[in-house]
């Protein structure tokens, strides 16, 4: 394991940050902190990075005791939302500033350099300022900052918050492919539960100062742990107790065995999908799927339907405590 | 990772909005343009016309008087030992209190707005008490604390041999006291300003803190040092009140230039007095316009 982090206790004055957390991060995957905003993750990556320190607990970088370690002795490459970009150095200058601390030969560090520019797509951009470059160069330029003295860990704390919606996108399929190049053990910290599933090996779901589940993508989003993290990570509607995403529940004409009645209230379009509301048992369901599937079935507003949760489909009980899928959580940065 | 093939990146963050061209710069100037081109010629002469009857027309008064007779005014002047002597002292002053707030102007400044301790708001409060004090009573603060006889810590620094009144340290400290306020105020904002984001992160990149502060922190506020410095300069060598109370004003010891421009222009010459005034005024503007100048443009 690379990053060992065992009972972390951290408060704010009155405000639990994070309570009694334990995560295991294995060398060279790519690790995603997700979860709503306040809810502890950024906290946890400045504990590990050593930029805060927690009150009770240990944490463990590459099998060495870094609790209570100063942040520069513990050779992590940290990136920060609004990217720290040195302003007063040039690009090469920023890039080059770890190997200067360390003292490496001229050299050496202008070779480093050229290779990381040319990494990040900013070789023609060494000489100028930060401020002369757009956000997402900027960024890059602080990820090639971060990789230029060969961190046992790269931490990336809301990397593309700041970044337009286009860019953020691009962004992350590049550093999915960087990091399949580089191999450095990587934890992002993200509220977007796309971008983890698209980027990480290996989702760490985070709420309110505890952890709600550690897993694949696959399995946060096929096994999720409770009603929160299958909220958190998609679409969900409420069947019966159990919450269910809506392309995973079957509308039919006919009683299928096991399904509940509902009364069709309002169908919409947007694209390929059809989304059907339900009234079934005086509660609203949401039902989507494919515009063929549903002109198939031939029904209008006003019909009766059965419906019930796909053969396989993961439902998770509802306590109470799942996200309303009506404000899509991505929406708002932290 | 040191052979590393090169990632593809796709192109379109590449495209850029060159600097100061976004909407909203386009619309200050449409905003500004509403106001009729009358009303702001008439604000604008106003604030000119002010300028000029306080600041521009007085100041111009001292150099022309200074310069009636060509420079020979200026000669006597500097040929007199009592002005040269005070010159000096002013000089060597000036000089030793804008390092002594240079040195705690920015640490000070660093404590305040980087660290929180319980009555920090109140030493932020404290910090500008000598903007709002009269010199005179600094002046009166410091013979109450340091006089020989019984001064709360004269008496004790006296049996130690070391005199601080009527001597080069008591001009210092009243000169330091004075303009401390105005090497903090221009230096903490920019700190506040810049936040720590680039110390953390010269931290994570293993920078210690003294390497962070001298390749991070004082480089992004080198222009609020260096205005700091020049504020406080001026402000040393043009000081009067305090320095007059606390130096006892003896002639070519303790006399500082302000103090001779004060005694010559009491004793009917003039000339002298316009010509010193005329040397304190152009040093300190000329300190200021040489900021400006190098200064660059649009970093505050």
């Amino acid at each position: 394991m690379s990053i060992e982090v065992r009972g972390v206790n951290k408060q704010f004055g009155d405000f639990v940050a994070l309570d009694n957390v334990s995560v295991s991060i294995p060398s060279g995957s790519l690790t995603a902190l997700l979860g709503p905003s306040g809810g502890g993750k950024s906290t946890l990556l400045r504990i590990i990075a050593g930029l805060e320190f927690a009150d009770s607990g240990i944490v463990e970088i590459e099998g060495l005791d870094a609790t209570h370690l100063p942040p520069q002795k513990r050779n992590v490459g940290f990136v920060f939302q609004h990217y720290a970009a040195f302003k007063h150095m040039s690009v090469a200058r920023n890039v080059a500033f770890g190997l200067e601390i360390r003292k490496r030969p001229k050299a050496e560090v202008k070779a480093r350099v050229d290779e990381l520019l040319a990494l990040v797509h900013l070789t023609q951009f060494a000489g100028r300022l930060p401020s002369q470059l757009s956000g997402g160069q900027r960024q890059r330029m602080a990820l090639a900052r971060a990789l230029a003295v060969e961190p046992t860990v790269l931490l990336l704390d809301e990397p593309f918050g700041a970044l337009d919606a286009k860019v953020r996108k691009e962004l992350r399929d590049w550093l999915r492919r960087l990091h399949d190049e580089v191999h450095v053990t990587t934890v992002l910290v993200t509220h977007d539960q796309d971008e983890a599933l698209e980027v990480a090996d290996e989702i760490v779901v985070i709420n309110e100062g505890r952890i709600e589940q550690i897993g694949t993508p696959d399995q946060l989003y096929d096994e999720p742990a409770n009603d929160f993290v299958m909220s958190f990570l998609g679409p969900v509607t409420r069947l019966g107790g159990q919450l269910v995403r809506p392309h995973d529940l079957d509308l039919s004409t006919s009683d299928p065995g096991g399904a509940s009645l509902g009364t069709i209230t309002r169908v919409s379009r947007v694209g390929f999908e059809v989304r059907v509301d339900l009234e079934v048992a005086d509660e609203p369901v949401l039902v989507t799927l494919t515009r063929t599937h549903y002109y198939g079935l031939g029904l209008e507003v006003g019909d009766v339907a059965w419906v019930r949760p796909a053969v396989g489909a993961p439902t998770v009980a509802s306590t109470g405590r799942e996200v309303r899928t009506e404000e899509p959580v991505s929406a708002h940065p932290s | 990772m040191t052979e590393l093939s090169v990632v593809e990146l796709p192109d379109s963050d590449v495209a850029e909005v060159p600097a100061g061209t976004g909407p909203s710069r386009g619309w200050v100037t449409s905003k500004r343009r509403r106001s009729p081109r009358l009303v702001r010629y008439l604000f604008r002469f106003i604030a000119i016309a002010y300028l000029f009857l306080l600041v521009a027309w007085p100041v111009s008064l001292v150099a022309k008087n200074t310069f009636a007779n060509g420079w020979s005014s200026m000669r006597t002047a500097l040929a007199d030992p009592l002005v040269t002597s005070a010159l000096k002292l002013t000089v060597y002053v000036s000089i030793v209190a804008v390092i002594l707030n240079l040195i705690f102007g920015v640490g000070i400044s660093l404590i305040l707005v980087r660290r929180r301790f319980p009555g920090r708001r109140a030493l932020s409060a404290l910090i500008d008490l000598p903007l709002a004090v009269s010199p005179v009573v600094v002046g009166l603060a410091l013979v109450l604390t340091y006089n020989r006889r019984d001064g709360w810590l004269g008496t004790t620094l006296e049996g130690h041999g070391f005199q601080v009144l009527f001597a080069n340290p008591g001009i210092i400290m009243a000169t330091v006291f004075v303009s401390l306020p105005l090497m903090i105020r221009e230096v903490a904002p920019v700190l506040e300003e810049i936040g720590t984001d680039q110390e953390q992160a010269a931290r994570s990149l293993g920078a210690n803190a003294r390497q962070t502060f001298l390749r991070i922190t004082l480089p992004s506020i080198k222009w609020a040092v260096v205005y700091g410095v020049v504020l406080s300069l001026a402000r040393a060598l043009g000081e009067f009140g305090a320095v007059k109370i606390v130096a006892g004003n003896v002639a070519g010891r303790t006399q500082t230039a302000t103090l001779v421009v004060e005694q010559t222009y009491q004793d009917f010459q003039q000339n002298t007095a316009y010509a010193t005034s005329f040397i304190l005024a152009f040093v300190a503007v000329a300190c200021i316009v040489i900021v400006s100048i190098i200064r660059p443009k649009g970093n505050k």
